[in-house]
């Protein structure tokens, strides 16, 4: 068995409704009852609809969302923590480790900042170094390896191009040396040539220096092509991870497979075949009852409206949470 | 032969900033007829939304319009000259009268304290003679259409509750619900996932048909546009590279950065095959290239490399108006 970083064991992270009324006050239940591993220096992706809680997972497993119930545990070999009650000290150390690349490189970027001084700003607030030079020095060789020369470093956010704004983004998240990155949708508000570059570079820091990625996507396409490993959220919930080959070989959810249909074609003479999904797109604040896919699931029965579907491994590795899997492969 | 919906002739931008003149958009031509889908792509920076933008006079206060730009909006038989109209008054035609647009960045296009329905509400009063009531009914329809789970309660919510996506679709359904002509749409489905996706543009497609709107779709999602252009433009650098029909463009593609972007897609059907971007990057806005502004990365030019360099391409035009600015393109190969 690898060695695992991070794992969420029944994870859920609830967030309160204003009180509309009466009795209990309605929660968005955002993320509920997940369990993943994420092994160390792998590339994990994570696909699913709008809204199913990635940026939640996400972000709790950054301890930047409450955990409600359940818990995250990382562990690099150095230290280990449980991210539902760490200490200040602990916190502090951890922000060093674990990094967030945000959703979108426009809003991100503070525009009164240097590149320069958006890239040091992480050591100079958790006081990584402690000279301006070695700061300077950390930050150059950082922007080498993100491909931003000298020059970029002097100027202003508002002048660079939505892939060099990406990759400053990277370079701030990679300046403090940690172990775990969560990418968050930084390649969706990119061209494809962009896409592609910022790919490679996330896929070459990951082999060069090991760092654990996990990469939030909606582009089945593009996770297809970067992860070791995918898991497909729906709702709050995982309904099926697996090695990224084997999810392609092997789909077995019905959710995942719609997902799949659903990639637009390239042959403008091949229009409208997406697999439709029929039905109610049930909210995260009433979810339904049994398999939360119910109500939109081309397959359901009885049974999947009453029974919640067990997260089980199918095979090695491949794991899923559908009464049917085995007739659906 | 229909008139347009709209024309844009030989629009130039520019922006004053404190590093100098930046020119986004250069002597850009196009148009699009009623119940046309218009794709537009190309690599971040090149000046698609600020060229959205100019179709609705929202570019920012430090814009600067060349004479030669003019913008032409033909409705009910009417022509508007688009970049005249000064006052707010005139100005409602092309925002949010005529054109709505959705905007590429959804938290930005929401106030963030006042509630989602109160905005869509207020849009829809502003541009007709709804009374509050069908107003709101019509924007709580709107957000189901778009997919919204439990309109009736997000209503009352506000953007910062909704996630990306979710303000994605309430974006689109307030764009749609005043019915405009044009509607842009800048990046509209990047942040849904592929089956919501597949619905949002089928609502797209029912209103163009149902409603005769046209579309300008501003993406960099290939598949996007195969699935849902008529015709495509291909933009960098502020340039229109290449136009065409949807065919010639994505199984044809006669402009060396469109082959280059089709390349760089991956592809589900080999998952082992590299990622191959356009080398290089995008030059400063602030530096453009003589000759041909996409010399400094093309790897086609080979022998004619130097003319490239010099030589601004003239445009080619061939069937069904397929128009290249290439040096290749204008010696004869096939366009
Ligand atoms: N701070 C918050 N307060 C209340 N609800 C929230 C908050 N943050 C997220 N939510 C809700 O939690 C659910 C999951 O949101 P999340 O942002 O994690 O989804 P996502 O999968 O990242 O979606 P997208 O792909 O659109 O970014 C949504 O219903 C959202 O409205
Ligand atoms: N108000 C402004 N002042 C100065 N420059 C601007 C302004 N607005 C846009 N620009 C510049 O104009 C150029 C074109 O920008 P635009 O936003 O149109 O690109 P885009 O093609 O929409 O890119 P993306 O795909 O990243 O959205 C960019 O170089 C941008 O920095
Ligand atoms: S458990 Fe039933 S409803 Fe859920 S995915 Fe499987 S078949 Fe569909
Ligand atoms: S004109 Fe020359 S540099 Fe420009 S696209 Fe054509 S071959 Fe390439
Ligand atoms: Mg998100
Ligand atoms: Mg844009």
């Amino acid at each position: 068995m690898s060695d695992i970083l991070i794992r969420a064991n029944n994870l859920s992270v609830h967030f309160p409704l204003r009180g509309l009324g009466f009795g209990e006050r309605p929660v968005v239940r955002a993320v509920e009852g997940i369990n993943i591993e994420i092994e160390k220096g792998s590339f994990f992706g994570l696909v699913g609809e709008s809204g199913s809680g990635k940026t939640t997972l996400g972000r709790a497993m950054l301890k930047a969302a409450p955990i409600t119930h359940g818990e995250v545990i990382y562990s690099d070999g150095e230290v280990q923590y449980s991210l539902a009650d760490l200490q200040k000290d602990e916190l502090k150390d951890y922000r060093t480790r674990a990094q967030l690349i945000f959703q979108d490189p426009y809003a991100a970027l503070s525009p009164r900042m240097t590149v320069r001084d958006i890239i040091a700003e992480p050591l100079e607030v958790m006081k990584l170094t402690s000279s301006r030079e070695e700061t300077d020095a950390r930050v150059r060789e950082i922007a080498a390896l993100c491909r931003l020369n000298l020059e970029h470093l002097r100027r202003f956010p508002h002048a660079f191009s939505g892939g060099q704004r990406q990759r400053i983004s990277i370079a701030r998240a990679l300046v403090s040396g940690p172990r775990f990155i969560v990418a968050d949708e930084s390649v969706a508000a990119l061209d494809v040539s962009i896409q592609a570059d910022v790919l490679n570079l996330l896929n070459k820091i990951q082999r060069d220096s090991g760092i654990t990625f996990l990469f939030i996507s909606h582009d089945l396409s593009v996770i297809a092509h970067t992860c070791d490993f995918v898991a497909v959220m729906y709702l709050g919930q995982i309904v099926e991870s697996a090695p990224t080959r084997k999810l392609f070989a092997e789909t077995s959810h019905p959710y995942t497979k719609a997902l799949l249909s659903a990639i637009p074609s390239l042959d403008p003479d091949v229009r409208g075949n997406a697999q439709k999904l029929e039905g109610e797109i049930p909210s995260p604040i009433n979810p339904p009852p049994g398999c939360r896919f119910n109500t939109r699931c081309p397959h359901a029965q009885e049974r999947c409206r009453s029974e919640i579907p067990e997260w089980r491994e199918l095979s090695a590795g491949h794991h899923v949470a559908c009464h049917f899997a085995e007739e659906l492969s | 032969m229909t008139k347009p919906l709209i024309s844009v002739e030989n629009l130039t931008l520019s922006f004053k900033t404190d590093e100098g003149l930046v020119t986004a958009v250069n002597n850009v031509s196009f148009e699009i007829a009623p119940g046309e889908v218009l794709g537009l792509v190309g690599e971040s920076g090149s000046g698609k939304s600020v060229t959205a933008k100019a179709l609705m006079m929202l570019n920012a206060e430090n814009s600067v319009y060349s004479d030669t730009s003019k913008i032409t909006l033909n409705v009910d038989d009417r022509d508007h000259d688009v970049l005249s109209l000064r006052h707010p008054a005139e100005q409602k035609i092309v925002r949010g009268g005529a054109i709505s647009m959705i905007f590429q960045e959804p938290m930005a296009s929401f106030a963030p304290a006042i509630t989602i329905g109160e905005q869509m509400v207020e849009q829809l009063m502003i541009h007709s003679e709804m009374t509050r009531t069908e107003a709101r009914d019509v924007s709580v329809e709107m957000l189901t259409r778009v997919g919204i789970p439990e309109p009736a309660q997000r209503f009352g919510q506000y953007a910062f509750e909704f996630s990306g996506g979710m303000r994605q679709r309430a974006m689109i359904a307030m764009a749609l619900s005043t019915r405009p002509r044009l509607l842009i749409a800048d990046e509209p489905t990047t942040a849904l996932d592929v089956t919501i996706q597949a619905q949002v543009l089928d609502l797209m497609k029912d209103l163009v048909e149902e409603f005769h709107m046209s579309i300008l779709f501003i993406t960099h999602d290939l598949g996007v546009i195969a699935q849902t252009a008529d015709r495509v433009a291909v933009m960098y650098l502020g340039n229109l590279v290449e136009t065409g029909t949807v065919r010639q463009v994505i199984n044809s593609p006669a402009h060396p950065y469109t082959r280059g972007l089709l390349n760089s897609l991956p592809k589900l059907d080999d998952l082992e095959a590299p990622l191959t971007p356009v080398p290089g990057d995008i030059p400063s806005p602030l530096d453009r290239p003589s000759g041909c502004v996409f010399h400094t990365r093309c790897v086609e030019s080979g022998d004619i490399a130097e003319r490239c360099r010099t030589e601004i391409p003239i445009t080619t035009i061939g069937a069904d108006n397929h128009r290249v600015d290439c040096h290749l393109a204008s010696k004869g190969k096939p366009a």
